[in-house]
């Protein structure tokens, strides 16, 4: 048996590497992540008809090897250090000439590999014939003709791929002229970097001249550490080139070697590999559709429905499925109760892991209507358009167009959540506005907050209601907005990422590419949010749980159960002794939750809390609440010993507010802004944590949203008093 | 023959890029998509804002901001 081949695909981004990639190993893939970077790690497995076995790795899509954003690293570096047996580099054939300039580098690179020219049949209604037998002489390499969808010309593809892996010829770099200055400069950076053995046990010495001189800064980076005075030596003569040409050509290396690059593709397309039937500016199908969809009145409109359309698709279908889940581990926890004895183990069950397992997995339908629907919007080719009409406006926050979906997943329009908006960020590809977006989404309304904005304002504002819910939504939109820009020129100030982004002809997306996407994501999301929220998730629990309420306390509300039921015997019927009993239990509740160590930081925190006119009971509900924003009315509840509160009927808790003289609208109106804006909840921190690549980013945003809503809510309380308003 | 820059172009109108005057990595990012002197471009179009712009170039459509094709110095067709 001989090992097993690996098989890496490189292409553009839209090339239909993905399409291939699940036409080739069909179900049998693992997704997992390049370690350090949120970039996605595919594998799959495929096996020749011959019998022999392959892995195929899909690269992250590139338009080029020179780092510029991680994709490109993370690529680059996979086809150095694991020199995989073949790549099969995948090409848009409607749009070759493109497409070949990453060959080109695959070229330079000298890794053993065949083209595939995909979207034939794109290329054929585009009046585009190609040569393939042609293009492979010229380019020494196999050319394949395919069509990722179908899978027509695939096993001729493998078949070249497998007679390539079983050749195991030695990588065979192809050198291009880059005229003479750089050629020149080329060839003594190269003999200073074989003399000196400079990082030649992973890259040629040609290979990386020409990455110094493109201005490739992590390999310059990785020359710095290696050896830093081979590296000054290159860059000297870096510097001196680039001053040679900027005064003789007011010109760049990097610009000598991308037309030198072009150049050659050129004089290889012009050799009759290309011929084009009818004029090259002819208008396209997808050209047609843009002319309404990005129409400057109609465009806005369009996209306004679209989004609309989203967001009722993912919220509206996802509610019977959630209810479905929450139903289910509301009944397995009536079935735990009535088989466990009373006790630490059974709350700890109950309140701890099925209320935490079912915290998790209820989100999950909302993931997967949410990631189908931006499938088909990012699969169609929609989606480039909405950050094409966006990002004028995103980009005055110093966000990208892309930024809009997730703000409106997160709540941009009151009710979403902020966990899919966090994964939405996923389709920003620039990492300052994709963090930048992460860390701000989590300011919108959510459904969670919702229960809480509605109870203070129905009982506070009960003739504004309205008027303010609106309010508040754009005041979300402002501060997100706002806060985005903020961290933009702190934290992560530096330059906007550059624009230049492929708009791709709409194409309509397979069902199965559909599917296979939502699962995907879907199933990352359980894994890895799984584990954490269950820990974490306990642990609140104990907070809320320990430690319990002293002997002599338990024998009080022991004595008083005992002394009701002793009197109920003669006078009272059963079922106000049952109300009374349970008068009992909400008040032991409430003292056990004061007595507990959450309850003691809420006590505790009324040092600081009287600032924005929090009292304890008020702190207590806010700490649960980092669990789950919808825990905070319950909590409420519990503080007030009103015993279990539904948060859809909170009638008592509002008239308890309404009564009690501590409460006031513009003590209302601080909580309403605290909840608002502090800390996201930890299933959102996790995501963050996952999605930004570090656990330093979610505590990150736990202290920044905190400090600024304790800053708000302060203004709010102490402005409102100074005005007179809490009468 | 005169040139002007990307930005100054009209909807639908053509030209052959002269020059590119960039560099970094905004520069390799332009070339990398294909925006290289001799190339023929048109413009397709803009966002409702007037920024970015929609160009056809090589057979694909890419977008730029308007601070980006500042740098694109072309020949009007
Ligand atoms: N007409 C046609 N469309 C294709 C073909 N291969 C892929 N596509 C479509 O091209 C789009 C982009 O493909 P995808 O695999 O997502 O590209 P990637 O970005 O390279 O992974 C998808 O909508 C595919 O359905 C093909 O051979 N013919």
């Amino acid at each position: 048996m001989s090992k097993t081949i690996t098989i890496a695909l490189a292409g553009n981004p839209n090339a239909g590497k993905t399409t291939l990639f699940n036409t080739l190993t069909g179900a049998r893939q693992h997704v997992g992540n390049y370690p350090g970077v949120t970039v996605e790690k595919k594998a799959g497995a495929y096996i020749f008809p011959s019998g022999e076995q392959a892995t195929i790795v899909d690269l992250p899509g590139t338009y080029s090897l020179t780092a510029y954003s991680v994709e490109e690293v993370v690529a680059r570096d996979y086809l150095v250090q694991e020199k995989p047996d073949v790549v099969i580099n995948i090409t848009d054939a409607s749009n070759l000439e493109r497409n070949l300039y990453l060959s080109t580098q695959l070229l330079e690179l000298g890794v053993p590999m065949i083209i595939a020219l995909n979207m034939i049949d794109v290329a054929q209604d585009r009046g585009i014939t190609l040569d393939a037998q042609r293009l492979s002489d010229l380019l020494k390499v196999p050319v394949i003709p395919i069509l990722a969808r179908s899978g027509k010309g695939t096993p001729e593809l493998m078949g070249n791929a497998l007679e390539l892996a079983r050749k195991n010829t030695p990588w065979n770099p192809l050198h291009i002229s880059y005229g003479e200055d750089v050629d020149l400069a080329l060839r003594t950076m190269a003999e200073c970097i074989s003399e000196a053995g400079f990082m030649t046990d992973s890259y040629t010495p040609r290979w990386l001249a020409l990455k110094y001189l493109e201005g490739d800064s992590q390999i310059q980076e990785k020359g710095r550490k290696n050896n830093p005075t081979v590296d000054a030596q290159l860059q000297e003569i870096v510097a001196r080139v680039s001053a040679h040409l900027h005064q003789t050509m007011e010109t760049y290396p990097e610009a000598i070697i991308a037309d030198h690059r072009y150049g050659y593709l050129k004089s290889v397309l012009r050799q009759e590999v290309i011929t084009h039937k009818f004029d090259i500016d002819r208008l396209h199908a997808s050209d047609r559709i843009d002319k309404v969809l990005t129409n400057r009145f109609l465009g806005p409109l369009i996209m306004l429905g679209v989004l609309l359309g989203l967001y009722k698709f993912t919220f509206t279908y996802s509610a019977l499925p959630v209810a479905w889940i929450e139903t289910f581990f509301g009944w397995l926890g009536t079935i735990l109760s009535g088989l466990l004895p009373d006790g630490h183990l059974k709350s700890m069950l109950i309140s701890g892991v099925i209320d935490g397992m079912g915290g998790v997995l209820g989100f999950v339908p909302l993931i997967m209507f949410m990631f189908f629907g931006i499938a088909i919007l990012e699969d169609s080719g929609y989606l480039a358009r909405v950050a094409f009409m966006m990002d004028r406006v995103f980009r005055i926050f110093g966000l990208h167009g892309s930024s809009v979906m997730a703000y409106i997943v997160s709540g941009g329009i009151a009710g979403g959540c902020a966990v899919p908006g966090v994964m939405a960020a996923r389709t920003l590809r620039s990492p300052r506005e994709r963090l930048a977006t992460l860390l701000t989404v989590s300011f919108m309304n959510c459904g969670a907050k919702l229960p809480v904005l509605a109870l203070l304002t129905a009982t506070f504002f009960s003739n504004n209601q309205a008027q303010l819910m609106f309010l508040l939504t754009l005041l979300a939109w402002g501060v997100a907005l706002t806060a985005a820009k903020v961290l933009r020129l702190t934290v992560l100030r530096g330059e906007s990422t550059p624009f230049v982004m492929e708009l791709p002809p709409y194409r309509f997306p397979t069902f199965r590419g559909l599917l296979i996407h939502t699962w995907e994501r879907t199933w990352q999301y359980i894994k890895k949010a799984g584990t954490t929220i269950l820990a974490i998730s306990i642990l609140i629990w104990a907070m809320m749980t320990f430690p319990g309420l002293p002997k002599s306390e338990e024998e009080f509300f022991a004595q008083q159960r005992q002394e009701v039921t002793a009197s109920a015997d003669q006078t009272t019927e059963a079922l106000s002794l049952k109300e009374k009993l349970a008068a009992i239990d909400t008040a032991q509740a409430g003292s056990s939750l004061r007595h507990s160590l959450a309850g003691r930081i809420g006590t505790a925190m009324e040092s600081v809390s009287w600032l924005p006119g929090f009292d304890w009971r008020t702190n207590i509900a806010l700490v649960g609440g980092f669990a789950a924003k919808e825990v905070i009315v319950t909590t409420l509840g519990t503080a007030y010993s009103l015993g279990e509160t539904d948060p859809e009927a909170n009638g008592s808790l509002a008239e308890t507010l309404a009564r009690d003289p501590h409460w006031n609208p513009v003590v209302a109106l601080a909580l309403i802004v605290f909840v608002m804006f502090y800390a996201p909840c930890f299933v959102t921190v996790v995501c963050i944590s996952r999605e930004s690549g570090s656990w330093k980013w979610g505590v990150f945003s736990i202290c920044f949203n905190t400090g600024f809503a304790f800053l708000l809510a302060t203004l709010v309380y102490q402005g409102g008093r100074a005005l007179g308003f809490a009468g | 023959m005169p040139t002007i820059l990307l930005r100054e172009m009209q909807k639908d109108q053509s030209g052959t890029i002269t020059a590119v005057k960039v560099g970094g990595e905004l520069g390799r990012r332009i070339r990398d998509m294909g925006i290289v002197p001799g190339t023929r471009i048109t413009i397709m179009g803009r966002a409702p804002l007037y920024d970015p712009v929609a160009i056809r170039i090589m057979g694909g459509t890419l977008t730029l901001r308007n601070s980006e094709a500042d740098y694109i110095e072309v020949e009007p067709a």
